[in-house]
């Protein structure tokens, strides 16, 4: 799922999915700097990491943002950042002497 | 702008050389990190080896050694296979930084590099199930951008 978002377009295209409540590629491609085709690819890639979800509506895909995937990441680097906590603490500890 | 790192900070009532020192120390790694015993060559590219009673053992590369001001090293945690050595696609980095506050020191820990790792979503909640924490950066970021998301 990193991987997905690691890309500044990618990331745009769930956000602007997100503010939209819903989009397809070419209604996304008319607002950024991108092509229709580009928008395509983004959006499987999205929809294999799990992040957005697609409803054939005619002859266009209506996507909308999964957030299942965002909440169970957001909470495994919740975790990583508390074990962080943690091992400054311990840190403190130690090098305050007590 | 993407959800790439992890990054928290901690001020410590001791000079940052007594900070350095527990934080590049072997056994005091011992103390505050691993369970099980640590070994550290602390110069850039030696190894540090940490070992846990439940977890095993990960090799870490040292990256960067400027006493007593910042201490980094790449290690494989987040990986199916943590034993593995640190290298593209399987590591993240880990950075110290130390800067003094008065007799105080600010000690800084930035975690990134998570967007590369080829680790499934899968191994990682496999790794990490039990965690649970109020900390969640991605739908902030998310959030920070949109105004509103659905949780």
């Amino acid at each position: 799922m990193f991987g997905a978002l690691a890309d500044p377009t990618r990331w745009r295209v769930l956000t602007l999915l997100a503010e939209r409540g819903e989009g397809t590629a070419t209604t996304l491609a008319g607002e950024l700097p991108v092509s229709r085709v580009a928008v395509v690819k983004h959006l499987a890639v999205l929809d294999r990491a799990g992040l957005v979800e697609g409803r054939r509506a005619g002859r266009e895909v209506r996507y909308t943002v999964r957030t299942e995937q965002l909440d169970a990441t957001a909470r495994w680097m919740a975790g990583l950042a508390s074990q962080w906590d943690a091992r400054l603490a311990a840190i403190k500890r130690i090098a305050e002497g007590r | 702008m993407s959800p790439d790192r992890i990054e928290r900070e901690i001020t410590i009532a001791a000079p940052v050389e007594r900070v350095w020192s527990v934080l590049t120390d072997a056994e005091h790694i011992n103390g505050w990190f691993a369970d099980d015993g640590a070994e550290l060559d602390l110069r850039p590219g030696g190894a540090l080896v940490m070992s846990w009673k439940k977890h095993g053992t990960t090799r870490a590369r040292v990256e960067a050694v400027e006493p007593p001001r910042r201490f980094a090293y790449r290690w494989t945690a987040h990986h199916a296979e943590q034993g593995a050595e640190p290298g593209e696609g399987n590591s993240t980095l880990v950075e110290f930084t130390l800067a003094p506050e008065g007799d105080a020191t600010r000690l800084r820990v930035v975690e990134s590099g998570f967007a590369v790792l080829a680790t499934t979503d899968e191994q990682r909640q496999g790794n990490y199930d039990d965690n649970v924490g109020g900390w969640k950066q991605v739908l902030e970021q998310l959030d920070a951008h949109v105004g509103r998301v659905a949780v």
